[in-house]
């Protein structure tokens, strides 16, 4: 009941980032809880990937069969929802990422444990879990607590944790998957690739990113011409695609690119944190918003609280001047 | 095709200036202008596509207060046949499970092919609501769907994966999808076509007429309760440039050809 189990998160035989942030985060509440660690990993063949868990955890789970070769909720569900049965762990952490978001929910519902999504604080005090997530596209922080159960799920934010190395030598224990016939109501085909584009966005070294500060799409070439006097290629968060402006290969975050140029320019972007995740690690940042509170201007490093369509015109014709 | 489509009335939140309640739980709502939430608003679009299409119906369905209706207006002024709102004192502070089991008990009795969901709500977040529902109403599902093809008793469908990657996945109907932004250009709704939308009925039912207890939902019913509400703690700012555009625009370019930029 003090256990913390973590599901491992993998696709095409590489385990993704957030299954080693959630270790360490997982590794600091099952200290607290005089617990233990354990990592789940689901899959098929896929036992050299258990073994760079033992670095991880103290006991990897590893449970295989042919459906579990590539991500399907409902294999997982039933394994997990065994698993969690079985060995009632008073915490289970699930990648807030589009495999997390397709399986807890439903796994919680069949299971009768509580679910928080989206997380991006766990904190142990006075054995009350409490969980820190945000809303209102991440303006606001909210702190909640579980209504009372046998055990709690999770699902964690992509790096909203940091990953640490540790001394952990752990043991594989192989599990026999509780899988049956394969399930006909949900069938995985295949993976779709987006076509490459003709820009590619990731290998320019200075980047204009324009997001819903933009009203029109006549606005857009004002824009790429500032991109153009900076030897810069123009980019952009998620609305601009999805309202079919600019092709998905310029979207920068994490349904698109992960960009690290030299200069980004973040143009009416808000700073949701999935497009934070896509360029944070450029050199230098410079963002410019209406609002004084868009949380891009904690991203940035230099900041203009200012209308997009005042400051684009302005800067195109001083950088013009400069290199005249 | 009968397709019920859940939606939900949020406020706008990108542009506006937020104040948390005197309670430190809740948000101040007064200024703050609502509309459908975003990710429903493609949901709506891709089911009247598929009447349009194949033929069918299309019910609007959500659970809140009165103001909820002129989401539902828009909803009918789009193409959706019905409208349904369940509402009750009790529902206040319902999680994404609570509200799963209010959309279960009053979809359970209707007929569906495709029950859809948005992605995700605008102002909590959750992402519960649809997979939830799903385990509820025992029909499989698909979550973040940016493509939808209808293959008479199954459909295939476009789960969008990280990184621009996709995944294909064929699902048995009747299914529920919750459907990502852009994966359709939702239809502008005239002021005249929601006039008009005024005429129709919104069915409004009570956790009575659901036959759900009150304990099912609301805070009691939910998976998590709120304790508090906080701007985000500020762990680093950017270098505020001050002056008129000229000015600021004179500071970048420094700033650029500093660093060998320009």
């Amino acid at each position: 009941m003090s256990n913390v189990f973590v599901l491992t998160e993998h696709r095409r035989g590489q385990i993704r980032d957030i299954t080693f942030e959630m270790l360490t985060k997982g590794r600091e509440l099952a200290e607290k809880l005089n617990g233990k660690l354990t990592a789940l990993i689901l899959g098929n063949n896929i036992k050299a990937q258990a073994k760079t868990l033992t670095e991880h955890a103290e006991e990897v789970l590893l449970i295989e069969n042919p459906q579990l070769e590539n991500f399907n909720s409902d294999a997982y569900q039933q394994v997990l929802s065994n698993l969690i049965q079985q060995f009632k762990p008073y915490l289970t952490l699930i990648g807030h990422t589009s495999y997390g978001v397709e399986l807890a929910p439903r796994l919680s519902v069949s299971l009768k444990l509580p679910l928080a999504t989206d997380c991006i604080g766990l904190k142990l005090e006075n054995d009350q879990l409490t969980i820190t997530r945000q809303v209102f596209g991440g303006k606001v922080n909210v702190d909640a607590t579980f209504n009372e159960a046998e055990g709690y799920i999770a699902t964690v934010r992509q790096a909203a944790f940091p990953q640490e190395e540790t001394e952990v030598k752990g043991e594989i224990k192989e599990i026999p998957s509780p899988l049956l016939k394969e399930g006909e109501r949900k069938r995985w085909i295949e993976y779709r690739l987006p076509p490459p584009g003709e820009v590619d966005i990731t290998a320019s070294d200075i980047l204009v990113g324009v997001g819903r500060g933009i009203k029109d799409e006549g606005e857009l070439p004002a824009i790429e011409e500032l991109a153009k006097v900076l030897r810069g290629v123009l980019a952009c968060s998620r609305p601009i695609v999805d309202k079919g402006w600019l092709p998905n290969d310029r979207q920068v975050g994490s349904s698109g690119k992960t960009v690290k140029p030299k200069l980004y320019i973040a143009l009416g972007i808000s700073g949701a944190f999935q497009h934070i995740l896509g360029m944070k690690e450029s050199d230098l940042i410079i963002a410019v918003n209406k609002d004084p509170n868009a949380p891009i201007f904690s991203a940035a490093d230099y900041g203009i609280v200012d209308d997009l369509f005042k400051i684009v015109p302005a800067l195109k014709q001083k950088i013009s001047e400069m290199k005249a | 095709m009968d397709i019920i489509v859940c939606v939900k009335h949020v406020p706008e939140t990108a542009e506006a200036e937020l104040k948390i309640a005197a309670d430190g739980k809740t948000m101040e709502s007064i200024g703050l202008v609502f509309d459908v939430n975003e990710w429903d608003d493609y949901a709506l679009e891709e089911a009247v596509q598929i009447k349009e299409r194949l033929g069918g119906t299309v019910t609007a369905i959500t659970v809140g207060s009165d103001a909820a209706d002129s989401t539902l207006r828009k909803c009918l002024a789009r193409g959706a046949n019905h409208s349904i709102r369940i509402t009750d004192s009790k529902i206040e502070n319902s999680d994404g499970y609570a509200v799963a089991k209010i959309l279960h008990s009053a979809i359970m009795n209707l007929p569906y092919d495709i029950v859809f969901t948005g992605a995700q709500a605008g102002d909590d977040g959750y992402s519960i609501v649809g997979p939830a529902l799903a385990e509820l109403l025992d029909v499989p599902h698909a979550t973040m769907v940016k493509k939808i093809q209808i293959d008479g008793s199954s459909v295939k469908v476009n789960r969008e994966l990280e990184g621009g990657l996709e995944e294909v996945l064929e699902v048995k109907l009747p299914a529920l999808l919750t459907i990502q932004t852009g994966i359709n250009e939702p239809r502008y709704v005239s002021i005249m076509g929601i006039r008009k939308a005024m005429k129709k009925e919104i069915k409004i039912l009570a956790l009575s007429d659901i036959n759900l207890d009150e304990e099912e939902v609301g805070e009691s019913g939910s998976w998590i309760k709120v304790e508090k509400m906080y701007l985000p703690p500020v762990e680093k700012q950017a270098e505020l440039l001050k002056g008129s555009p000229e000015e600021v625009s004179a500071k970048i370019a420094e700033i650029l050809k500093a660093q060998g930029l320009i």
